[in-house]
């Protein structure tokens, strides 16, 4: 590991600023994929802002019947808030899908936001990344792809964003909330603030240079049917293969976000009034411009199934 | 007080109860928490299995939850309470955890071991405090500590010599019966 300074923050304004003070500045909250990359030097930020005394760890009300999270929430209790597991049972879900246990416990809302999108030659320094070492290639795009993106990739990086918090985020509208040095704060919907590959596989959000997240909030709750279904090597503590984040309702519409398969969660709303048609219309529409290696292209088939599984789930679920 | 090196831009003090005794130390701010515990306060019983948060071998509990302590600057805990397993019992004293892992031979080799125990204990807690997990059928109801629910919960914790089955074993004698069981 590079050697760093240190330093504690105790407000949201104190630490954007910290952030703008020196390059290569970055925050810390649980550290659970900060530290990994800053062991193995693919992260090498020379001063650390620890912004767990900054507050932002409470979930509240919304004036329009909606929820905030605070940036610093443990995924262990968002997951577990009653409230949360009543009325937006699909970010439970999700939540209790990653991870482990121990790093739930630590993880942060706004961090697992902010993890990585990455892939095993994002981890291996031998190996050519675009988003490690700009410009150097990509070494699986001709390589070992079998759990890369199908959609939404370039020539440049084929890696999945592994999140699964942000899979039913993304189906769940919401928003995420930033201040930044100068005082201005944004709302960008969840579905802006993760980017696509293009040719700069290495920027991976929209949040700019001195800009920290305060929370997420949630719109008031849509009800229907909620289903986490994730597919997987092993039967926990896994990414993704294929992951579907599903909200149905009685009359057979509903929001449909994918994990495992993209540089971002993947949901594509105009395909989303094919869903009473059935899994075969609707993902069609959902894979539009697919474009798989000959490892990963058994994911195509595996989205449709696990749809197709979801929305029978759903029918059962409403009988 | 341990001072490593002199005092300049790269160490920073910390203080933290470990096992009930507060300790003060000027770090690098490299240090993990584990490197700390090990390599500073001579608590060797936490691992340093992989070094990058996937084997559990590392886990200790910080105000009483169990996390991954090789993923976690020491700096960062000050004012925490931290427990390893050298805090848990000892060979005269052991914790009913570390007896029914004896007892069910929730081990080969032993290296996961102080893992696996601290995080058994964190398991029975968190499912007493009513968090769920991924394979909690009801939301809306408290989950049990079933072997399902166990295996689940514990899957940070990987055993090379695959003692699994035994590991739930020994966590399942001390899940607490419901009233309504008890003779």
């Amino acid at each position: 590991m590079r050697p760093f300074t240190y330093q504690r923050v105790h407000t949201p304004a104190e630490a954007a600023a910290a952030l703008l003070q020196q390059r290569d500045t970055k925050a810390i909250a649980g550290g659970t994929n900060l530290l990994d990359l800053m062991k193995l030097e693919i992260e090498t930020p020379t001063h650390l802002v620890d912004v767990n005394g900054i507050g932002l760890d409470k979930m509240e009300a919304t004036s329009d019947g909606g929820m905030r999270i605070g940036a610093l929430v443990r995924n262990t209790d968002l997951a577990a808030d009653p409230r949360v597991r009543r009325e937006y049972p699909l970010l439970s879900r999700a939540l209790l899908a990653g991870a482990s246990g121990q790093l739930r416990n630590r993880a942060t809302t706004a961090g697992n936001l902010l993890q990585r999108t990455r892939c095993p030659y994002f981890y291996d320094t031998d190996q050519p990344c675009n988003k490690r070492l700009p410009g150097s290639g990509c070494g699986a795009l001709d390589g070992f792809s079998r759990s890369h993106a199908i959609v939404g990739h370039s020539k440049y990086c084929i890696a999945t964003h592994p999140s699964d918090m942000a899979v039913a985020m993304r189906a769940l509208d919401a928003v995420v909330e930033t201040v930044h040095a100068s005082g201005g704060t944004r709302s960008i919907p969840i579905a802006d603030f993760h980017r696509l590959p293009g040719n700069t596989p290495h920027v991976e959000t929209n949040l700019r240079t001195g800009e920290i997240i305060t929370a997420v909030t949630l719109p008031r709750p849509v009800g229907g049917v909620q289903i986490y279904h994730k597919v997987r090597d092993r039967a926990s503590y896994a990414f993704a293969l294929v992951s579907v984040g599903a909200i149905i309702q009685r009359d057979g519409s509903g929001r449909v976000a994918v994990g495992g398969i993209a540089h971002k969660p993947w949901r594509v709303e105009s395909a989303e009034a094919l869903l009473p048609n059935g899994a075969s219309a609707f993902t069609s529409k959902l894979l539009a411009g697919v474009h798989t290696t000959t490892q990963n292209a058994f994911k195509v088939p595996l989205v449709q199934r696990t749809i197709a599984t979801v929305l029978h789930q759903a029918g059962e679920l409403q009988r | 007080m341990l001072v490593i090196g002199g005092m300049s831009p790269f160490h920073v003090s910390v203080t933290f109860d470990v096992n009930g005794h507060a300790q003060t130390l000027t770090l690098d701010t490299r240090t993990t928490l584990l490197d700390a515990l090990r390599e500073y306060l001579h608590f060797n019983g936490a691992k340093k299995g992989c070094d990058q948060g996937q084997c559990g071998a590392c886990t200790v509990l910080v105000n009483g939850r169990r996390m991954v302590s090789c993923l976690s600057l020491a700096v960062m805990h000050d004012g925490d309470r931290i427990t390893t397993i050298e805090g848990l019992g000892t060979p005269e004293h052991m914790h009913p955890m570390q007896e029914a892992f004896v007892r069910h031979d929730g081990f080969q080799c032993g290296y996961c071991t102080p893992g696996q125990i601290c995080s058994a204990v964190a398991v029975l807690e968190e499912i007493k405090a009513g968090i769920p997990s991924h394979v909690t059928a009801d939301l809306g109801k408290a989950p049990q500590a079933t072997a399902e629910e166990l295996r689940e919960r514990m899957s940070g914790n990987l055993c090379r010599c695959a003692a699994y089955s035994n590991i739930v074993d020994a966590i399942s004698t001390l899940v607490e019966m419901p009233v309504r069981e008890r003779s």
